[in-house]
This record gives C-alpha cells, sequence and structure tokens, in this order.
C-alpha cells in the first residue's frame, strides 16, 4: 500500500513540477534582437488545412531568413513571429490578437483559411494594422459586394476562387463543354470553390447535372463518380485539398470515365499529387498560378525569374516539392517587406504603401493593388494547365 | 461512496470566495505582467468552456450518464445566437433564451430514447447525435454559411452598454460561470443531487427506493445540453465567428478530458480542468510545436494513471502526505 | 463515355459498400477483443489502422522490401505497439475502472497520432497495390483488385478468429473472460496476461485493415480517428462483443453509406448510417446481433 501511494504522490510532484516549468519556459524562449521589425504570422500548420499552412510556414521562414541574411531591412532584422491556429477559429483570434496586443507587431501575414480570416479581420480594423491574408476567399478584402467597397486594413494575395473558376470555364467553353458534373469536398476550401462554381455557371452557359460531395477523410469516391456516370456529363470538375483530390482521380479512371475531360482545382498543384495519382492523373486539367510552372514558363515571362529563384531555393532547403500555397505566402511577406523598406514600421504607412503598390510580380501573378482592389489580381493570373507524361504542361 | 462527494457546505462557501477574489483581481495581475497579460484572453474562453463542463460533470460526475453530444448543444446555443443576430438583428440576450429553449427541447427529444441505453450504447447514441448535428451545420448553407462558418456576428451589450473588450467580456463570462456553479453547487446537495448520486450508484436501487430514475435521468441531460447552449451564445458573441468544426465530436471529447482530468466527481474539477485542458491547448503546448499533440497525449495518460481522482485530488493527497510525514516525525 | 445502367449502379455502389464496409468490420472486430475482456473501449484502434498503413510504407516503399516479407513485419510493429498501449497506459492504471481505461486510450491515441505526425509528417503516403491496378469489369460495373484483396482478408481474419476461440486454450480463457472475469480468475486465468492479449490481437487486426487500404485510398497520420469512430458504430451497431455482428455492422454500414452517397445526398451520406443506427438501438439496446442477457451482466 505504501509503494503505490508514494509513486502516485511522486508521479503527482512530478507532473506539477514539468507543468510549472513548461509554464515558465514557454515566454522566455522567445528571443529579442535590437531594433527589429516585427511582423506576425499565424499559419494553419497543423490540423485540417496544415496543407496550406505547412507550406506557407516554411516558405515564410525561409523568406525571412534570406532577408535577415542581406543585412535585414535597411540594417534592421525581421522579426517572424509565426503561430499555429491548427484550422481552428479560437486559435486564430487569440493567435491574432496576442500579435497585435502582446507581440506588438506592425503587421500580421494570414491567416491560411478564408474562415478564418472573416473572423480575425475585425481585429486588424478594430486596431488599425495591415493584414495580409493568404486565404482564397474574395469576402476577405471586399466589405460591400454591391459597391466594391473593401476593408480599410485588409489585403489579400491569392487569386480569388472565382478566378480559378472563370478559368476553368472559359477552357470548357473555348472547347465546346457546356453539361458538367460537380464534385467537392465538405470542408471550407471546397465549399467555396463549390458555390463559385455554381455562382459563375449560368455566366458562361454551363448547366450542372450533378453535385455531389464527399468528407475531407473519406476512403472513397466510387460512389459519387458511379452517380455522375450515369448523368453522362461532358466534363467533371473537382474541387478539393489533400488526399481525397488523389483518391477522386483514382477512381476516376479505375471506373474507366477517363474520356470525360476532368478539371482539378488549384490545390492540385503539387507534383507530389500527379505521382501519389499513380498514373490515373494523366490529361487531367487544373489552373495554376505560376509558381507552380516555373519550368514550363516561357524565359520572358515576367514571374519566370522570381518564381525560378523560389523554386531552386525551396527544393534547397527543404528537399520537397513545391507547393502553390507556398507562395501565397511569399507574396503576402514579401510585399509586407517592400513596404517595409519604404516606409518603416508605420502601421498607416505600410497600409497606404501597400494600397498603391503596382506592378509588383510576385509568385502568382502581378500585383497591381488599388483602393478598390485589395488583391491586386485578375483571372490572367491563372494558367490552365494539363497533365502530360506525369509532369505539367501548358493546356491550350 | 460518500468519499467520492464531500458534502462539506461551509468549505464550499469559503472555496467559492477565495475562488471569486482570485478571478476578480486577476485581470490586474495580467495587466501588470507583459507575458501573461495575454492570458485574460484565454480565460475568457476557459470560463465558456467550464460552463459547459460544469453541466456535463453534474451528468456524468453525478447521474453516471455518459454524453459524447455535449458539442452539438454548445453548437445549438452558438448557431441559434450567431444565426438569428447577424441576419435578423435581434436582442442577443434573447436570442441566447431562445438558444436555451431549443436545446431544452432538443435534448428531450434526444435524451428520452437515449437514456434507456446504458454505457457503450448510450456514449454510442449521443456520439451518432453529434455527428449528424456537426452534418447538418455544415450542410445547411443558407443558414449557417457552412463549413466555411458564419462571420461578424454581432457582440452583447448590457442596457447599451457594449461588452466589446477583453476585460469586459471577462467579468461576465465569469460571473456567470459563478452563478452557474453557485446552481450546481445547490441542485448537488438537495434532494435531486441526492437521486442522481443514487441513479450513479445503482438504477435498479433507486428505482426500488421510489426514486423516479427516468425522470431524473432527463433532467439533468435538459439541464446540461441548457448550460451548454448558454456557453455557445457566450462563445459566438465574444469570437463573433463560428464554424461547425468547433463543435464537432473531437469538441465532445475535449469536453470529456476536461472534466475527467479535473476531476469528474466534483464540480471544481470541471472549472480546473478546463483551465488545464485550454491553456495546454491553447497556450502551453504551443512551445513544444510539431511534438503538441504527443505530449498532450502523455499528459492525459499521465493524469488518468497517476490522479485517479482528477486534479482536484491533489490538495487531499498533498495534505495525506503532510499529515503522513507529521504522523512519522511523532514516531 | 458509355452509359451505365441503374442496375450497374447499384452494383457499382454495392462494391464499393462492401470493400469499405470490410475494413470497418475488421476495426470493430478489433472492438469487440478488447471489449470482450475489458468491457471497455480502445479509442486507439483506428490509430493501429493508421500505423499499420503507414509502417508498411516504411517496410514495402522506404525499404523495397516485398509484400510477403513486408506484411507479416509491420504486423509485428504494430502488434508491439499494441504491447505497449497495454503495458504503458492500461496495466498501471490502480483503479481499472471502465472510464479510466477509455480516457487513457484517449491518451494513447492522441499520443500515437502525434507520434505518427512527428515522424512521417503531415502528408498522405501511398502503397503499391498487391496485384496491380487493373480494374475487372463486372456486368457493368468495376472492382479493384485490391478490394478483393480487403474482403479475403476480412474472411481470413474472420475464419482464423473462430478456429482460434473455438479450438484453442487461449481462445477459450479469452471467452471465459469475456462471460466473467472474475469467475475465470478464480479458475486460474491470469486475466491481466489475457488483456494483453487481446491488446496485441486487435492492434494486428487493425493494422491489417489499414495494411490493405491504404493502396486505395493513401494513408496519413491523422486518419485514424474517423476508422475509430466508423468502427465502433459497426461494433455497436451489430451487438457490442458479437462477432458476428461486428461483420454484419461492418458491412452495413459501409453499405448504407455508398447506397446513399449515390441514391440520395452525397453530402449527408455519414447521417444515413447512423440514423440507421439510432433506430435499431431505439429498438434493440443491444444491437442487432448482441445478446440481452450479456449486456444485463455487463456493468457498463
Amino acid at each position: 500500500m505504501r509503494t503505490k501511494c508514494s509513486i502516485g504522490r511522486g508521479a503527482a510532484f512530478m507532473l506539477a513540477a514539468v507543468l510549472f516549468a513548461v509554464f515558465l519556459v514557454t515566454p522566455v524562449m522567445k528571443v529579442e534582437a535590437a531594433d527589429p521589425y516585427k511582423v506576425g504570422a499565424v499559419f494553419s500548420v497543423t490540423g485540417r488545412a496544415s496543407f496550406l499552412g505547412d507550406p506557407e510556414k516554411k516558405t515564410a521562414v525561409m523568406l525571412q531568413e534570406e532577408i535577415n541574411k542581406k543585412g535585414g531591412i535597411n540594417g534592421h532584422p525581421l522579426e517572424l513571429i509565426v503561430y499555429d491556429d491548427e484550422g481552428d477559429s479560437t486559435k486564430c483570434a487569440l493567435a491574432v490578437r496576442k500579435l497585435i496586443t502582446q507581440d506588438k507587431v506592425c503587421a500580421f501575414i494570414g491567416p491560411s483559411l478564408s474562415g478564418l480570416s472573416l473572423a480575425v479581420l475585425p481585429e486588424a480594423e478594430k486596431h488599425k494594422i495591415p493584414m495580409v491574408s493568404c486565404a482564397a476567399s474574395y469576402k476577405i478584402v471586399t466589405k460591400d459586394p454591391e459597391t466594391g467597397e473593401q476593408w480599410k486594413w485588409v489585403f489579400k494575395t491569392p487569386q480569388s476562387d472565382s478566378m480559378a473558376v472563370e478559368a476553368i470555364y472559359t477552357h470548357m467553353k473555348k472547347n465546346g463543354i457546356s453539361k458538367i458534373a460537380v464534385l467537392s469536398v465538405t470542408s471550407g476550401f471546397g465549399a467555396s470553390g463549390r458555390s463559385e462554381l455554381l455562382r459563375l455557371a449560368p455566366d458562361f452557359g454551363m448547366t450542372i447535372v450533378a453535385d455531389e460531395k464527399y468528407g475531407p477523410k473519406d476512403t472513397d469516391m466510387t460512389a459519387q463518380l458511379t452517380k455522375i456516370k450515369g448523368l453522362a456529363p461532358q466534363a467533371i470538375v473537382n474541387w478539393s485539398i489533400g488526399p481525397t483530390q488523389v483518391v477522386v482521380v483514382r477512381n476516376w479512371k479505375e471506373l474507366g470515365m477517363t474520356k470525360v475531360p476532368f478539371y482539378q482545382s488549384h490545390g492540385f498543384g503539387s507534383r507530389k499529387n500527379i505521382e501519389l495519382a499513380a498514373g490515373a492523373a494523366e490529361g487531367v486539367f487544373c489552373p495554376l498560378g505560376a509558381c507552380n510552372i516555373a519550368e514550363i514558363l516561357p524565359a520572358d515571362a515576367p514571374q519566370k525569374k522570381v518564381t525560378m529563384e523560389y523554386l531552386k531555393a525551396y527544393k534547397a532547403k527543404y528537399n520537397e516539392g513545391l507547393s502553390s500555397f507556398g507562395g501565397h505566402a511569399w507574396d503576402a511577406l514579401s510585399i509586407v517587406a517592400e513596404a517595409l523598406e519604404a516606409v518603416g514600421p508605420d502601421k498607416a504607412k505600410i497600409r497606404d504603401y501597400v494600397e498603391k503598390l503596382t506592378g509588383f510580380v510576385g509568385q502568382h501573378g502581378v500585383f497591381n493593388f488599388s483602393a478598390k482592389d485589395h488583391n491586386g489580381l485578375t483571372k490572367d493570373a491563372f494558367n490552365m494547365v494539363v497533365v502530360e507524361k506525369g509532369d505539367w504542361a501548358l493546356a491550350h | 461512496m460518500t468519499k467520492n462527494f464531500p458534502l462539506k457546505k461551509d468549505r464550499s462557501l469559503v472555496h467559492l470566495g477565495a475562488f471569486g477574489l482570485a478571478l476578480l483581481f486577476f485581470p490586474f495581475l495580467a495587466q501588470r505582467i507583459s507575458f501573461i497579460e495575454h492570458y485574460l484572453d484565454v480565460m475568457v474562453f476557459v470560463g465558456i468552456y467550464s460552463i459547459v463542463a460544469m453541466g456535463l460533470c453534474l451528468l456524468m460526475g453525478y447521474a453516471g450518464q455518459i454524453s459524447l453530444g455535449h458539442a452539438s448543444f454548445f453548437g445549438l446555443g452558438a448557431y441559434i445566437s450567431g444565426v438569428i443576430t447577424a441576419k435578423y438583428g435581434v436582442n442577443p440576450w434573447l436570442c441566447i433564451l431562445l438558444g436555451m429553449g431549443v436545446s431544452a427541447v432538443v435534448a428531450t427529444i434526444i435524451g428520452g430514447p437515449s437514456l434507456r441505453l446504458r454505457g457503450h450504447y448510450l456514449a454510442m447514441a449521443t456520439l451518432a447525435f453529434c455527428i449528424i448535428v456537426t452534418v447538418v451545420f455544415n450542410e445547411s448553407i443558407p443558414w449557417t454559411g457552412g463549413p466555411d462558418g458564419l462571420a461578424f456576428i454581432p457582440g452583447i451589450s448590457i442596457m447599451g452598454w457594449a461588452l466589446d473588450s477583453v476585460l469586459k467580456y471577462y467579468y461576465l463570462v465569469w460571473t456567470i460561470v459563478f452563478l452557474v456553479l453557485f446552481l450546481c453547487l445547490n441542485i448537488i446537495r438537495s434532494r435531486v443531487g441526492r437521486a442522481l448520486r443514487s441513479i450513479h450508484g445503482s438504477e435498479l436501487a433507486a428505482n426500488a427506493l421510489g426514486v423516479n430514475v427516468d425522470k431524473y435521468k432527463i433532467y439533468v441531460f435538459v439541464f446540461s445540453a441548457v448550460v451548454a447552449s448558454i456557453g455557445g451564445s457566450l462563445y459566438a458573441h465574444y469570437l463573433n465567428f463560428i464554424n461547425p468544426a468547433s463543435f464537432d465530436l473531437f469538441v465532445s471529447i475535449k469536453l470529456l478530458i476536461m472534466i475527467i482530468l479535473g476531476g469528474m466527481h466534483s464540480l471544481w474539477g470541471a472549472v480546473v480542468g478546463a483551465v488545464l485542458v485550454t491553456f495546454l491547448s491553447y497556450e502551453w503546448l504551443h512551445f513544444f510545436e510539431d511534438a503538441e499533440v504527443m505530449i498532450y497525449g502523455a499528459i492525459i495518460l499521465i493524469i488518468v494513471i497517476f490522479l485517479p481522482g482528477g486534479l482536484v485530488s491533489v490538495p487531499a493527497k498533498v495534505s495525506g502526505l503532510w499529515r503522513g510525514s507529521k504522523r512519522e516525525a511523532k514516531g | 463515355m458509355e452509359e451505365i445502367s441503374f442496375a450497374s449502379q447499384l452494383l457499382q455502389y454495392t462494391i464499393t459498400g462492401v470493400t469499405i464496409g470490410s475494413v470497418y468490420a475488421m476495426v470493430a472486430i478489433g472492438f469487440n477483443i478488447i471489449y470482450n475482456v475489458t468491457e471497455a473501449i480502445n479509442f486507439a484502434q483506428g490509430e493501429f489502422c493508421m500505423l499499420g498503413g503507414l509502417v508498411m510504407v516504411f517496410f514495402r516503399v522506404a525499404l523495397n522490401l516485398p509484400v510477403v516479407v513486408s506484411l507479416p513485419l509491420t504486423i509485428l510493429v504494430v502488434t508491439a505497439a499494441g504491447i505497449l498501449l497495454d503495458r504503458l497506459a492500461i496495466r498501471p492504471i490502480r483503479e481499472p475502472s471502465v472510464l479510466a481505461m477509455v480516457i487513457a486510450t484517449i491518451g494513447a491515441a492522441f499520443f500515437i497520432k502525434g507520434a505518427a505526425m512527428f515522424i512521417w509528417g503531415k502528408n498522405p503516403f501511398d502503397l503499391p497495390p498487391f496485384s496491380g491496378r487493373n480494374p475487372i469489369s463486372f456486368l457493368g460495373a468495376v472492382i479493384q483488385p485490391q478490394g478483393l484483396w480487403v474482403v479475403a482478408f476480412l474472411a481470413v481474419v474472420v475464419v482464423l478468429l473462430t478456429l482460434f476461440f473455438d479450438r484453442t486454450m487461449m481462445g477459450k480463457a479469452l471467452r471465459a473472460c469475456a462471460v466473467n472475469a472474475n469467475a475465470s480468475s478464480l479458475v486460474g486465468i491470469n486475466v491481466r496476461h489475457m488483456i494483453l492479449v487481446s491488446f496485441a490481437m486487435s492492434a494486428a487486426i487493425g493494422a491489417l485493415g489499414g495494411i490493405v487500404i491504404t493502396p486505395i485510398s493513401l494513408m496519413e497520420y491523422d486518419r485514424g480517428a474517423m476508422l475509430a469512430v466508423k468502427g465502433f458504430s459497426a461494433c455497436v451497431l451489430g451487438g457490442m462483443g458479437s462477432f458476428s455482428g461486428a461483420v454484419l455492422g461492418g458491412l452495413m454500414i459501409g453499405l448504407i453509406e455508398s447506397l446513399g452517397a449515390g441514391l440520395v445526398s452525397s453530402g449527408y451520406k455519414d447521417v444515413f448510417a447512423l440514423i440507421l443506427l439510432l433506430l435499431v438501438l431505439f429498438a434493440r439496446p443491444s444491437g442487432l446481433l448482441g445478446s440481452v442477457e450479456v449486456n444485463k451482466i455487463k456493468k457498463f
């Protein structure tokens, strides 16, 4: 009886000591440098949106190191404080508030998810701090869709889902397709794409004969595809991210549906996905930003230089393929860095600078911001690409 | 049996008083020490989860009925508050009451047949309920905004005085925690509380003694659902944004972990557990980055193995140790 | 594209449903083995599947060992993980109540998931299928060869388990524990040892499920939770403790999901199986094939 009690007591004390030590040590580990420029970042590095946040964080950290290696911004080191919101709205809000009130950053980039960006933008507006989101929804920057009025302090770097959909529909229309089936995952990413697909369909003369869904952890989409097969559409559009976008392509091939053109969302933009599809991705179309196809861009394309550099640097540092989502973080942080270089760490001046920024060559397009457009991109930021012989090729 | 449910009436008031004072003065402390300044924000969420956890504690720790569906009642309160204030501009307090009403009705409908099940079957029924509600939240896009969530939910105000800062909301939430705590402590000490505990001990025996087992089980289930709904509404009006992922099965499991780690048979355990789990997952474990989930699992294991009575049993163990060593010293 | 007839569509849904249902059945069997001896639910069961898939990826892809070698090696490794789970998480509990064991398995599940994320990262992994990818055409529908392997492995597991529980001493000892653990220890059965065996077996079967589904749907570090929930649903639907119930429950849930997605609405497909489950439970509180008498004796 004695020994059991003392083990319990001993362990209880140990646990208390460990927790207390963690508690004490946690905040102290942040190293303060002399006179740095503090920029915050909130990404969904783990959790359900890690496909977005993980490459975004890696890119941002890589970029920060590059900048500091070159001597910082006007001699000031760039301090990047990154928090992981794990795809959770509460954690995201807490992280953003911490960045603003406790870490006192002069601007922050992220979040990775549209929903979360909408959740935290009131904080940016309230505390008058520039926010450059890495999420796609147009609602992040557009305060009033009727008048087009933009939120004052909020910008975003990814192309809107509507631009990707427009690119897809334009390609379809050019190829005489008008009857399509839509597949989407029941997450924020899928729901957003689906709503744009539904909304823009009439503008391009598209009739949607099937609107099927699946969960982000589902193992098989043959049921949904079988139903679609029965409705005989002229093309299929799938909007998802993560392993499901690979499984659905495999199912498409296994069911013998390869004669029906298959379009993926821009979430497909990674060579790893082609590899995982194990040959099933041949002939699949998708709209991609320039950074995904850096190698096949013509030499005189304005984005060729920055995208090739990013590709090489990312591969060298992390030994893994590029992800288009990392490019959004590259764009966001680079824009903030350029603003810092021009006007210093004044929040209002940074905001004004970004709003007037034009001709900024980024990973996903050439940005032209204005008071009426805090995204700065058009649908030309997307190129239609097709998978040929296991690699990307420009589609015609 | 009695050692699980201490009935020290006077000590409870002292505890309540001490706790209240600590909460009152915590913000002043936080604002002075820069690296915990931001804990005030976290404490608001701790308070919200405590409210839900206390209801669940009454259901699980005292009446002995398991529920994996409480995140859904939390979510119902949040969505009703959120949707009706955002779309129709109705007064948030009215919406909180409406949320409570709806949760009560849903809990009665679900609880009726479910509470006839026992153990794992009851767990499964509540789990099924939780998943179904999450899917409904996800699919009802015109109402709830779907997976992308519902943004720009208005905040709460009292008689025109807007509660729009972290500090004001902190006091609001913890005042409500106190009210709920007081209410629950009274319930436990009343006939109802004794009836619940008899049900936990043995439903057959309780029935034989004349306790209307079915009635009490539904009462406590509905009560805990209503309390969870209050927490949900407070959550929606604080964060001003909700999405279905905040009310799914994993949140139900998180609530379970809160009351178990805190101490299932004590209301204070619910609060302590909420503090521990919320701070761990929102603050302290971020230091470990990629190892965060592993360490979280390890902490759960350590507490379950070495502190089966939860964290609230630590003072008793410590005083036992103290008395034990005093006895040894005396020889 | 050739038109597909409604009958072929139905057949296709059935094939998909049976394939995925077999995986759910394997998870459910794992739940039952541990439940029978401990009355507790092992929330880490799904993580065993995940580990099976990822460890197999390591042996088969990273080390390039043939399936015949990597499969048994993977099962061994995951069984070891199951034994560790029993030793480090279950056995140290001093007052082994059912709830304590359940929470311990939840903690263990988080730990295993966290470890997997740490080791393998967040990306999905692929396995080459056991016998190629060429789909087999059958009456207008399509069968993947790997799907046949899934059903085959389920059948093998069921047959082996039946033989084990009927013919071997250890199997009979496990059955005795299921009926009444106290009485079993009185006749000399080491219940703690039986608990260890049950965890080892559940881990092995779970791993098999994960290995065999990965070539079809990839595997990543956080797939475990979903599999555990579906497997638990199958277990309860069929009646806890009953192996035929687990197989029946798993196949039913797989079929309802697939048919529901195809015929009604794919957004609500998870709901159909759960509604059926609720209806069954309200009508028959012990599940479809669960024994009412046994349910009354069990304390949880």
